[in-house]
């Protein structure tokens, strides 16, 4: 990049910082409610209220019979409790499985009947989501975004469906795709992340309410980026969306979502499944800047985030790269990962996450070598701040026959005050002496004495504090789609708040 | 006319630290220290190790684990200990570090401007621009004979040894202090690298811009040479006087300190 360039990516950014400081004389911004009519199922889970969201959204046989197939498989599970986490035992009578904002019963048919609350309440998240908007966007040369919105358990809107469907892509919510392209939901639904892969995702399957799907046929590039907002709005309610994209062969997308919801004293619960397929030369890009309410600062409330995400590149050379920014959350527990089954396949894992006041995340990666000349990168950089604990969890593992492949793996840690923690636990299963596996690891803190340099030359501690995290973060924030990476450095801004001093 | 102005400005105190008394933790560093600089002085701090010379410059930068127990110190009219760390920065006081230290992944321009906008900021200065500001780096990297790409790499980081001191020379001419003090700015650099940086000094040099000049050896004196030179032992200065005595403690070293 030319200096010019980098400059100007730096003065967004210090642009940014001035209002992220106006903003945060309210430590989580996101964390208003929306005084909504919503029509939302009474707490508890049976076999009825999963039958109940299945007529709700009048689907086929077959997949009431597959959320019935997961349900019954769910409760012959237990919990995971093999992760570095604290989880308070989770009441899942107590929590409702389908809320909707009832306005959306009579569907909306273009934005214009979206109830204007809620395109406030999106407004208010800096969610572009209004078409108009976006457009207007253009000429200052933003590019264009087509957003799906998930508000509680549906998809309330999905913009640019005209653009992108004269490209021949599909974008919408999992509900339509249900009922418009149900060849292709059977044929790729639970197909990487089985129904009794593991207890989240079984109660996924069994109760999931909406989502996005994506499709992009042979040979296309998606002409724009795609982007979910999630957002939790009611009280009591879980969250369990399914995301389903498909790049076929040659095919090219970039993905990426955005979670929020609102500060309450309860925990809530985000149980979400994401399956993407990657066929011949396909290309898929997903980012997530996942900033659910993490709970105040002595630990009350926060978002329960049990997310599975898995990617299966299928085809010869296809690639998949996750990024990540993890700031929110009371808990996160969170492996995305990529099984490289065709030959020359390539999976890459880019995370930042950051944890404070008594918030706790295991997260990391599952990076499966199965196909020849397969290829996978990994970069971690967890920072710790408060009193909270970060984990980063990773399996390389190197099948018999993946001859040739490579894993280059590396973990940084930066630890900032005295009361956090950071832990590494890095797995590798080796089968193919032919493969080569690189991994490094650090943990460092923040210095008094870098402190004190920047304070010496005129920056002030926040500002110093803020810049040396940036900085441990910028192999991660380089892979964001820019106006992301302008976003995943705001928030991390905000959720250092009172961790310095 | 013009060596009257002069002689007013001189009249002029910058710096005056009065019988200050540091320690760090219980270890008791500045035993009483006096010292006054008048804008323009380049005043060099000499003397054995463990004298107490970096402590004079952490006390005046305001490193908070040197605890100030006694005295005061004035800086154009205002309490400089009464100051945080980067108001005395915005100020007008730069240390040159002995180590400077490394920030990774902060690119050194990005640094380097924030740190030129916060002071300008605080001195109610409007903040300047990057297209400006990139004018500047260059008219400014040529003095240090700096590589441009040092420019966009990490703060310090993958530095050598004298392209740290460099470094830090080139960001005392960007952010232009009213006193700058030179810790050790000589050790670890040959004599190309030493006459680089004593060049940078020097077209710092002017009648209102003054230095304290950390050093042990007078190899620097040379090329940056002083108004006054101090001998610092045992948290004190036990001597003042011209260049010359660095000269002569060149000869004597500082055996006569313990008679």
């Amino acid at each position: 990049m030319s200096e010019q360039a980098t400059d100007k990516k730096q003065d967004n950014f210090q642009q940014e910082n001035a209002e992220v400081h106006k903003r945060v004389a309210q430590s989580y911004k996101d964390g208003f409610v929306t005084d909504i009519e919503s029509d939302t199922f009474p707490p508890g889970l049976n076999e009825g209220v999963i039958r109940a969201i299945s007529a709700k959204k009048e689907e086929p046989k077959w997949l009431l019979d597959w959320r019935l197939k997961a349900y019954a498989k769910w409760l012959t599970m237990e919990q995971p409790n093999w992760a570095k986490l604290n989880i308070p035992e989770i009441d899942f009578n107590a929590i409702s499985y389908f809320s909707s904002p009832k306005s959306d019963e009579n569907a909306p048919e273009t934005i214009d009947d979206v109830d204007p609350k809620l395109l406030e309440t999106y407004a208010k998240l800096g969610v572009p989501l209004h078409e108009q908007e976006i457009l207007a966007g253009v000429k200052t040369k933003k590019t264009p975004v087509a957003v799906d919105v998930v508000f509680d358990s549906v998809s309330v809107t999905t913009t640019f469906k005209k653009e992108l469907k004269s490209a021949g892509v599909i974008f919408c919510s999992f509900s339509e795709a249900v009922k418009d392209h149900p060849d292709l939901v059977k044929k790729y639904l639970g197909k990487v992340v089985p129904i009794g892969d593991n207890y989240f995702s079984a109660l996924n399957a069994a109760v999931f309410s909406d989502g996005s799907f994506v499709y992009i046929p042979k040979n296309t590039r998606c002409p724009m980026e795609l982007s979910t907002y999630f957002r939790i709005n009611e009280m009591n309610t879980g969250q369990f969306e399914r995301t389903l994209i498909i790049a076929d062969d040659g095919a090219e997308v970039s993905y990426l979502e955005g979670c929020t919801a609102p500060m309450r004293d309860e925990n809530q619960l985000h149980a979400a499944v994401v399956e993407l397929f990657i066929l011949d030369n396909a290309k898929i890009k997903y980012s997530t800047v996942q900033n659910w309410y993490p709970g105040d600062e002595n630990g009350k409330g926060g978002i329960y985030n049990f997310v599975t995400k898995r990617a299966a590149c299928n085809g010869v050379n296809a690639k998949v790269s996750w990024t990540q920014v993890e700031t929110g959350s009371a808990i996160t527990w969170k492996y995305p990962s990529c099984i490289l089954r065709g030959d020359n396949s390539r999976g890459e894992f880019y995370s930042v996450a950051l944890t404070n006041n008594y918030q706790q995340a295991d997260t990391g990666t599952k990076m499966i070598h199965l196909g020849k000349n397969t290829k996978s990168t990994i970069i971690s950089k967890g920072i710790s701040a408060g009193k909270s604990h970060n984990t980063y969890r990773g399996l390389v593992r190197i099948s018999k026959k993946a001859n040739g492949s490579r894993n280059h793996t590396q973990c940084d840690s930066l630890l900032i005050g005295k009361n956090c923690g950071a832990h590494t636990f890095p797995y590798i299963e080796c089968s193919n002496p032919t493969a080569q596996l690189e991994h490094e690891a650090t943990t460092s803190k923040i210095s008094e004495d870098q402190l004190f340099y920047c304070k010496q030359r005129g920056i002030s501690e926040e500002d110093a504090t803020s810049m040396i995290v940036d900085g441990f973060c910028k192999e991660v924030f380089k892979e964001l789609p820019m106006e992301f990476a302008v976003e995943a450095k705001a928030l991390l801004d905000i959720s250092l708040e009172g961790a310095v001093g | 006319m013009a060596k009257k102005n002069e002689k007013i400005i001189k009249e002029i105190t910058m710096l005056n630290i009065k019988n200050i008394h540091a320690q760090v933790g219980d270890n008791k560093i500045l035993k009483g220290l006096n010292l006054e600089i008048k804008p323009g002085e380049v005043h060099a701090i000499m003397g054995p190790n463990g004298a107490g010379k970096s402590t004079l410059g952490n006390v005046l930068a305001g490193m908070e684990k040197v605890e100030v127990t006694h005295g005061g110190v004035d800086f154009l009219g205002k309490d400089l200990l009464d100051l945080e760390i980067e108001e005395r920065a915005a100020e007008g006081i730069f240390l040159a570090f002995q180590y400077p230290v490394e920030i990774p992944g902060v690119n050194n321009m990005y640094f380097l401007r924030a740190a030129l906008n916060a002071q300008l900021k605080y001195r109610g200065q409007p903040e300047m621009n990057s297209s400006v500001f990139l004018k500047l780096v260059r008219e400014k990297i040529k003095l240090m004979n700096m590589r441009d790409d040092l420019l966009r790499r990490p703060v310090n980081e993958g530095f050598s040894g004298g392209e740290k001191k460099r470094n830090e020379i080139f960001q005392m001419s960007i952010l232009e202090p009213k006193l700058a003090i030179l810790d050790e700015t000589d050790s670890g650099l040959d004599i190309d690298a030493l006459k680089i940086v004593a060049d940078g000094v020097n077209q710092l040099r002017n009648e209102d811009r003054s230095f304290i000049v950390i050093t042990h050896y007078q190899r620097l004196l040379d090329y940056i040479v002083p108004d006054f030179v101090h001998v610092l032992a045992d948290g004190k200065i036990v001597r003042s006087g011209d260049k010359s005595l660095a000269l002569e403690l060149e000869e004597t070293g500082y055996g006569w300190l313990d008679k």
